[in-house]
């Protein structure tokens, strides 16, 4: 097995990390502090110049950093071995730079073959991974020029894995991909992330993508300030100011609603609902639910299970009164 | 007139046939009876010529790409020095040569080698310049060191250029290297120039032929090779 739920992850400190450019008045990140607990998704989000990427390269010391200093479970990434630091933290980026000359095994080998394993091992967990990230086997001879944009990043990510890092970087993984096949690789990455929980810093420009994808937000402002740091639902909640308030848009209340599904909530009777209420599968967020009995006209669904038993219903009346209540996480 | 005085062969004894009478272009009796003293040596001591030059002139010119890469404020200045090299006139070069290595095969070389620096030279940066930038990036992201993104992604990838580099370099030496017989008689530029001297057609015709076709045939054979050694370039325009 290459990766099992065991492995472990990393806890990472940014301990009033900077990085300041020469000539440049601002710094490009300003004194960024916070805590990423292990095995946790934590997503750098904000507008260009906030310096997201930034923060998230000096991580792997793509970036130096200029004061400050960013822990790896307590021991400085100042402190290690350039490579070593890199070898050790999964790295994907939009573009996904597969190596054009070197097949899918090849390249998703890279770091293990770095790393001195013998070949048997690396042909046999690219394999595995392939299949891990939805493709086959037998892809592992085609090179990447083969591939659509949605296979490559799935090899990206086989790549990023590859050593079975206790930390992965992704630098807007899934931006240059189609809508369809995005949402598709965003459902397989969390799914992933709940077998193998390692830490990971993703970085978007897209609030959606963040709050789909993260277990805590770090919005970042223009200067790479940290506008706020907590979880989606707080964010949405209670927006730290103005700034992070416009950020996630006037819609918020209907975001925090696709945080949670039906099976989350506390059902009211399903004998109370009308003959003619929508059934839905209890998996469904309370967004898609509210979206159903506007278009229906409907005042309530019924969440119904796997076997399509009823479990209860949710009333309109209930979403507007979950929205009120500050819910803890 | 010509017709009135037959071509005198001094090299080739006496002349009957076909050599004595019309000087054809191409006269097969002559081929043959001087395919193992002229012409078979001839094409040998080109491929050496040849071979030699683009060797010894991708060595020079694959440290200075190599060089260049790493130092980027070097590429300007190499690039105008092998420049320079491939304005000078090549008779001019090859005489200018002599007074200093002689009427030897040494100044052939030095002249040859010479002119497949610029090619040679430009290819091998521009391909070691052409990895994209995600993929270097990712590279680092990984964990190669410098050297290792060299041997490893940049090398491979500039493999393509590195190989039309040769190609043209190899082409033109083909061509060069007939001219440089007029220095040192060597090569199938030394069956081109006798012939013309005599005025004798067939021996300069079937000479000139010969070069064209071992530039025709080298080239194919590169292409092969080059197709054997980046499987990816074919895959990515089939598949």
């Amino acid at each position: 097995m290459a990766l099992s739920a065991t492995d472990s992850a990393a806890e990472i400190v940014f301990d009033r990390a900077t990085k300041r450019y020469p000539g440049r008045p601002q710094p490009a990140v300003n004194e960024l502090s916070l805590t990423i607990p292990a095995g946790e998704i934590c997503v750098l989000v904000g507008p260009s110049g906030g310096g997201k990427t930034t923060a998230m390269k000096m991580v792997n010391r793509l970036i130096s950093i200029t004061e400050g200093d960013i822990t790896i479970d307590g021991t400085s990434v100042r402190s290690l071995d350039l490579t070593d630091l890199r070898r050790g933290i999964g790295y994907v980026i939009q573009q996904v730079g597969l190596f054009p000359h070197l097949t899918v095994g090849d390249n998703i080998g890279t770091v293990p073959r770095l790393l001195g394993w013998p070949k048997k091992r690396i042909r046999a967990s690219a394999a595995e991974l392939l299949e891990l990230v939805g493709l086959e086997a037998s892809d592992a001879s085609r090179y990447p020029g083969q591939l659509s944009g949605g296979q490559r990043q799935r090899v990206g990510l086989a790549r990023a894995l590859a050593a079975n890092p206790p930390l992965m970087l992704m630098d807007e993984p899934f931006g240059a991909i189609d809508p369809i096949t995005r949402e598709r690789l965003q459902d397989e990455f969390l799914r992933l992330h709940r077998e193998f929980r390692k830490t990971v810093i993703f970085v978007t420009h897209d609030i959606d993508e963040a709050i789909k994808m993260g277990d805590r937000i770090a919005i970042l402002h223009q200067g790479g300030i940290l506008a706020q740091y907590d979880t989606p639902d707080e964010i949405l909640a209670h927006p730290a100011d103005e700034f992070v308030e416009r950020f996630v848009g006037a819609d918020r209340g209907l975001k925090r609603l696709s945080l949670r599904r039906l099976r989350d909530v506390e059902l009211e009777p399903a004998g109370d609902a009308g003959s003619d209420a929508p059934r839905m599968p209890a998996s469904t967020t309370l967004h898609d639910a509210l979206s159903r009995m506007l278009t229906e006209g409907a005042h309530e669904v019924v969440a119904v299970d796997k076997d399509d038993e009823p479990m209860g219903m949710l009333s309109l009346r209930r979403i507007s009164d979950l929205l009120q209540e500050r819910i803890t996480a | 007139m010509i017709a009135a005085t037959p071509p005198v062969i001094p090299n080739y004894g006496t002349a009957h046939g076909c050599i004595a009478n019309d000087n054809a272009l191409f006269c097969t009796t002559w081929i043959r009876q001087h395919w193992h003293d002229t012409l078979a040596p001839a094409i040998v001591q080109h491929l050496w010529l040849t071979a030699i030059a683009v060797g010894i002139g991708f060595a020079i010119a694959f440290l200075a790409a190599l060089v260049a890469h790493r130092y980027g404020f070097l590429a300007a200045p190499f690039g105008v020095f092998s420049a320079f090299l491939y304005t000078i006139p090549s008779i001019a070069l090859f005489q200018l040569l002599v007074p200093v290595t002689g009427i030897t095969v040494t100044t052939i070389e030095i002249g040859l080698v010479g002119y497949t620096l610029l090619i040679l030279f430009r290819n091998t940066l521009a391909g070691l310049r052409s990895a994209p930038p995600e993929v270097l990036e990712a590279a680092r992201g990984m964990g190669l060191t410098r050297m290792q993104i060299l041997r490893r992604v940049e090398l491979p990838l500039a493999l393509p250029a590195i190989s039309a580099g040769i190609r043209i370099a190899v082409v033109t030496t083909i061509s060069l290297a007939t001219v440089a017989a007029y220095i040192t008689p060597y090569g199938l530029g030394k069956p081109i120039f006798d012939g013309l001297q005599i005025n004798y057609r067939t021996e300069y015709v079937v000479a000139g032929l010969l070069a064209i076709s071992l530039a025709l045939l080298a080239d194919a054979v590169l292409v092969v090779a080059q197709r054997r050694l980046t499987p990816w370039a074919r895959r990515r325009a089939t598949g």
